[in-house]
């Protein structure tokens, strides 16, 4: 018989097949309101479209939560308050493990709804977001019973009714950050999601029917601004906690003003990557693309701005160029994928005037990535920029996109400098081979986490927050307990 | 300067190759081309003539069954230097290179002029490639320029014949002395004369010695090669050996070429799968994949 | 025949130094007979954003100094404050109805604050921080760290302990501060800044100004430097404009509930949770691998 004898054959081009995930899900029509423990149709009689992002092909019409349905939604959660912080903290425990263990059982199906929802690549909803919500609720879960233990020499309360309005980046993973400790502590909640990705919330409100947490300890309702209004200025909420843009959290402190509300602000960032000469290059440039490509660059702790001994500037160009190559954009549903869709239009519109400015200020774009992106849906090819400097519009803003500013620095003390010049202090990174640098630097850096050789890691013992104009309260870890608990 | 490198970053990416999605007609593709890199092994005290002319076959014609388009041959067969003229002979105008490992392997604790002499009798024996041992006991005492100066005078004796790298990993322990190796190897190789894509490779194990090929030890080679791509445009070829078992094994090691170094690279010109079990699990997929049907380890001949 | 009293006007203390008001302006003080006792500075606007700049430059050497050191130079506050016990009892005495024996009490209390705070200084990381146990090999921590410039407004009773009990705990966690002492009984904290001056504080560190909280509150409320604002005793309009205003550059808020016995409530005060709201919680992630 015949076989192929040649040994020097030419390189192959050999390509990845198509991968989707064909997890078949199904999705309600319609979306309704969960106060009380059931999902009810909305008294405002309204409901908006929610689309998938990166096929533009509507997915389900979602209920919007006038100020009559915000009013139910609050008053079921300071119902059900009473009996849910007195229950005890070993049996409010038991509900949140459930609640995890139902969520680690599902979790294709969140996955892959999150993922059509939000146009997040489906191995990240898949490796990163699905899991991390599964672990937070599994880690509060364990606080429940042992806060005394958490604030030694205080007496330990919850606050009352909390207001929580979480952002589109990782619906259900933000879902869980608020809801989490707010429960174990002994809060009750009424949590609105943001309005294009609602669907992963709705779902766990399923959860909770399943795992037959009491009704009204968590409401759900959905909407869009004007929801989040009313909910953020009920009088009968105690404490606000909020994720999104720096304008929306100063407006909400600045509303809540008198009212002796407690406030948890997680606002945006510019955060720093700062990479010395010393560094182990390679992983470096691993960092780099971890820290601003992840999620679309739709990470409010983004590595957006890269700062470069100048040294190695040339090398890490190159290297970053080249490693642009294999990042794969396309159909977030394929397994394949690293970079998904934009999550909505008006956020692809913002990027795309950002990039634009960028140019018009001087700066060199470098889109190495030359794939085809799908004709329909929000694309965004990621991106840098050189010759930048930090007085640039896209150096200072937050753009939330897969857009990354790379400048240089000579010595450590002007990297810091550099780095801390900004009202944002949410992350940085660091990355050198030399313990006491990264020691000092780490040390001198005004941010709420720093990653030292590293980028973009998640944890639900680790807590998360920023310094300055990125917010305060923490979430995850201990410290994440705090916002949800008056010592007496 | 030593290159650092990053233990935990380097475990993190290389782990994501393993989480890409191989399948269908990319699944056949890839098999198809691991089947084409592999150095079929066989490196006993026991080994028979027999036992080399069987492997030989196998080389040639890796299933007898009928599937279209035909299997490649795999790239060459691995034998000790006592055996190359009888696979030399096997191997006859079949396109499969006669590997020998030389150098004192599988330590490398001769004296250098018996090493040379291993070298040049396999190279006369008619090796196309020697795939040698670096002296690792000079190299983690820090005799660098001793271990540069053999690897060049190895290159140079093996004349025509194209020169794999042995680093023996497993016996660095880390990932550092791994890049330090490969960097130093490449250079040390490349001071004996110039380089044409593919005339010399690295290679990370004699699998011999526990762990032998890892992914992420693979990666830190791989990072090495793409540096020196990067200053000289030569293409230095990469060879993992020891432990890779499966077919699935060997996709994510295809995945972790074309993400890195690219698809210039996945070519036996330029990587080779040290192995010998690899070939037939690779052989079950492809004829499953062919057939429909799921095989049993007897249906395909012992190498 | 009598001797006539040499009455002094009590500066403000900005920067290690004592100076008047920019705006010349001074207020009377009545004792509580209503004779003028003396004359403190009526800071203003200016005067305060001139603090907030050497406040904003001592930052960084105050939060760099150890934690070791920070409590010894809070020990020396209070071994300085010891030494001048009946001199400040008198002071609280001038303006307000509080019996002598009180006001040595709140000497007293005082005193102890700040040796309960200067013992805090190297330990309260280790309780407000932790190391985090991350499912990853990664070494990852959470260090309490200083957030800069914190403004004090204190209340106008107790006069001497609150004001002491509200900036220990920002200079315990390492920020400077600016505090403005109480109105209506503002001589003890007007001589507090020779006590500052004499206890190896560095300049800057410490700013005290005395006048009136409707000049400045906007101001303290608005300033961007301004990193945190730790506050008793204000009414709800005033809590609503350092809100509001702070809400521009996402200050950290700290109103004090704190009420009469309360503030000798070492307990309530001077515990970890009392630094808490003056530290940023700053969380580290490295790789941990030896291969």
């Amino acid at each position: 018989m015949a076989t192929e004898t040649t040994t020097n054959i030419q390189a192959t081009g050999w390509e990845y097949s198509a991968a989707p995930e064909r997890f078949p899900i199904s999705i309600e029509e319609t979306n309704k309101l969960f106060i009380d423990g059931k999902f009810i149709s909305p008294k405002s009689r309204k409901w908006f479209a929610t689309t998938n992002p990166a096929t533009d092909e509507k997915l389900a019409d979602i209920a919007t939560a006038g100020a009559a349905d915000v009013n139910a939604a609050v008053a079921s959660a300071k119902k059900a308050l009473p009996k849910w912080s007195k229950l005890a903290g070993s049996e409010r425990a038991k509900y949140l493990y459930r609640i995890a263990r139902r969520i680690q059982e599902r979790a294709r199906e969140f996955a892959v709804l999150e993922t059509l929802d939000g146009g997040k690549p489906i191995k990240e909803s898949r490796d990163v977001d699905i899991p991390l919500v599964a672990q937070h609720f599994f880690y509060c879960a364990g606080w429940a019973d042992k806060l005394e233990y958490a604030f030694p020499g205080r007496n330990v309360q919850p606050i009352g009714v909390c207001a929580q309005i979480i952002p589109w980046n990782f619906p259900l993973m933000m879902a869980a950050w608020k809801l989490a400790p707010a429960l174990a502590c002994g809060n009750t909640c009424v949590l609105k999601p943001a309005e294009t990705t609602s669907l992963t919330a709705l779902r766990l409100a399923e959860v909770l029917q399943e795992v037959e947490l009491p009704e009204g300890v968590v409401n759900i309702v959905t909407g869009a601004g004007d929801t989040g209004k009313y909910l953020a200025e009920h009088k009968a909420i105690n404490k606000l906690a909020f994720t999104g843009s720096t304008h929306v959290g100063k407006m909400l402190m600045r509303n809540s003003a008198g009212t002796g509300k407690r406030l948890t602000l997680e606002l945006g960032g510019k955060s720093a990557n700062i990479i010395f000469a010393d560094a182990a290059i390679d992983q470096a440039v691993e960092g780099i693309v971890s820290g601003i490509y992840f999620n679309q660059g739709h990470v409010c702790c983004a590595g957006s701005r890269l700062f470069v001994e100048e040294p190695i500037l040339e090398e890490v160009i190159q290297k970053l160029t080249h490693r642009m190559k294999s990042l794969r954009v396309g159909d977030p549903m394929d397994k394949n994928t690293d970079v998904g869709a934009i999550n909505s239009r008006s956020q692809l519109q913002t990027i795309e005037q950002y990039i634009k400015t960028g140019v018009a200020e001087g700066g060199q774009l470098h889109e190495a990535n030359n794939q085809q992106l799908p004709s329909k849906g929000n694309w965004c090819n990621p991106c840098f920029f050189t010759d930048i400097q930090p007085s640039h519009t896209i150096a200072r803003e937050e753009i939330f996109g897969p857009v990354l500013s790379v400048m240089t620095f000579r010595t450590p003390e002007e990297a810091i400098s550099r780095a801390n010049n900004t009202p944002y202090g949410l992350a940085a990174g660091v990355w050198t081979d030399k313990g006491s640098k990264v020691f000092e630097v780490a040390k001198r850096l005004e941010a709420g986490i720093i990653w030292c050789n590293s980028y973009n890691r998640f944890d639900a013992a680790s807590p998360f927050g920023g310094f300055k104009e990125s917010g305060f309260g923490r979430e995850g870890g201990m410290q994440g307990l705090k916002p949800y608990v008056k010592l007496v | 300067m030593r290159q650092q490198v990053d233990t935990v970053m380097v475990e993190q990416r290389a782990a994501s190759f393993t989480r890409r999605s191989i399948k269908t007609e990319s699944k056949t593709q890839g098999l198809r081309l691991a089947l084409s890199m592999i150095d079929l092994t066989t490196l006993e005290g026991k080994d028979s003539d027999e036992k080399v002319r069987s492997l030989c076959r196998k080389a040639i014609t890796p299933w007898e069954g009928e599937i279209t388009p035909p299997l490649p041959s795999v790239a060459a067969v691995c034998v000790y230097p006592s055996l190359v003229a009888i696979a030399k002979r096997a191997l006859d105008g079949s396109g499969v290179n006669v590997a020998s490992v030389a150098t004192g392997f599988p330590s490398g604790q001769f004296p250098l002029s018996v090493r040379l002499d291993d070298v040049t009798k396999a190279v006369e024996a008619g090796a196309d490639e020697i795939d040698m041992v670096i002296n690792r006991g000079a190299f983690l005492s820090g005799y660098y320029d001793e271990v540069a100066e053999e690897i060049k005078q190895v290159r140079i004796a093996c004349g025509d014949a194209h020169l794999k790298i042995i680093l023996e990993t497993g016996e660095l322990e880390t990932l550092e002395n791994v890049r330090a190796a490969s960097d130093l190897a490449i250079e040390a190789a490349a001071s004996a004369g110039p380089i044409a894509d593919g005339e010399v490779f690295i290679k990370t194990s004699t699998g011999k010695i526990s762990p032998a090929a890892t992914m992420p030890v693979t990666l830190v080679m791989l990072d090495a090669i793409q540096s020196y791509f990067d200053k000289t445009g030569v293409r230095i070829g990469m060879k993992p050996a020891g432990g890779i078992r499966t077919a699935k094994q060997s996709l994510h090691y295809l995945v972790m070429v074309k993400e890195t170094l690219g698809n210039d690279w996945l070519t036996p010109t330029l990587f080779r799968f040290g192995a010998s079990t690899l070939t037939n699990d690779v052989l079950r997929q492809l004829v499953r994949q062919h057939t429909g049907r799921y095989t049993a380890n007897f249906d395909f001949s012992e190498a | 025949m009598s001797r006539l009293t040499v009455p002094k006007t009590y500066k403000l203390y900005i920067g290690g130094k004592f100076p008047r008001t920019e705006s010349g302006r001074s207020i009377p003080i009545q004792d509580r007979k209503g004779d003028t006792a003396a004359h403190i500075c009526h800071a203003s606007r200016k005067d305060f954003r001139e603090a907030v700049e050497v406040a904003a430059k001592a930052a960084s050497s105050w939060s760099g100094i150890t934690g070791y050191l920070r409590g010894q130079i809070l020990y020396r506050m209070a071994e300085m404050l010891e030494g001048r016990r009946e001199e400040f009892a008198a002071a609280i005495c001038v303006t307000s109805d509080t019996k002598i024996a009180a006001a040595r009490k709140e000497v007293d209390a005082s005193v102890d604050r700040l040796v309960c705070f200067a013992g805090w200084t190297d330990k309260y990381q280790q309780v407000l921080g932790c190391q985090n146990p991350v499912a990853s090999s990664f070494y990852n921590f959470t260090v309490p760290v200083s957030q800069g410039v914190t403004c004090v407004v204190a209340p106008d009773e107790p006069s001497l302990l609150g004001l002491i009990t509200l900036i220990a705990a920002p200079l315990c966690a390492g920020n400077t501060v600016i505090a403005l002492g109480s109105q209506k009984h503002p001589i003890p904290t007007a001589i507090f800044g020779e006590v500052c001056q004499t206890s190896d504080v560095p300049a800057g560190a410490i700013n005290l100004l005395t006048g009136k909280r409707a000049d400045i509150i906007e101001q303290i409320a608005d300033h961007r430097q301004v990193a945190s604002v730790s506050a008793a005793g204000l009414s709800k309009k005033e809590r609503v404009t350092i809100e509001v205003g702070g809400a521009d550059s996402l200050k950290r808020v700290c109103f004090s509930a704190l009420k009469n016995n309360d503030w000798y409530d070492a307990r309530l005060c001077a515990s970890p949770w009392a630094i808490e709201p003056f530290v940023e919680m700053k969380t580290i992630w490295h790789p941990s691998a030896s291969r």
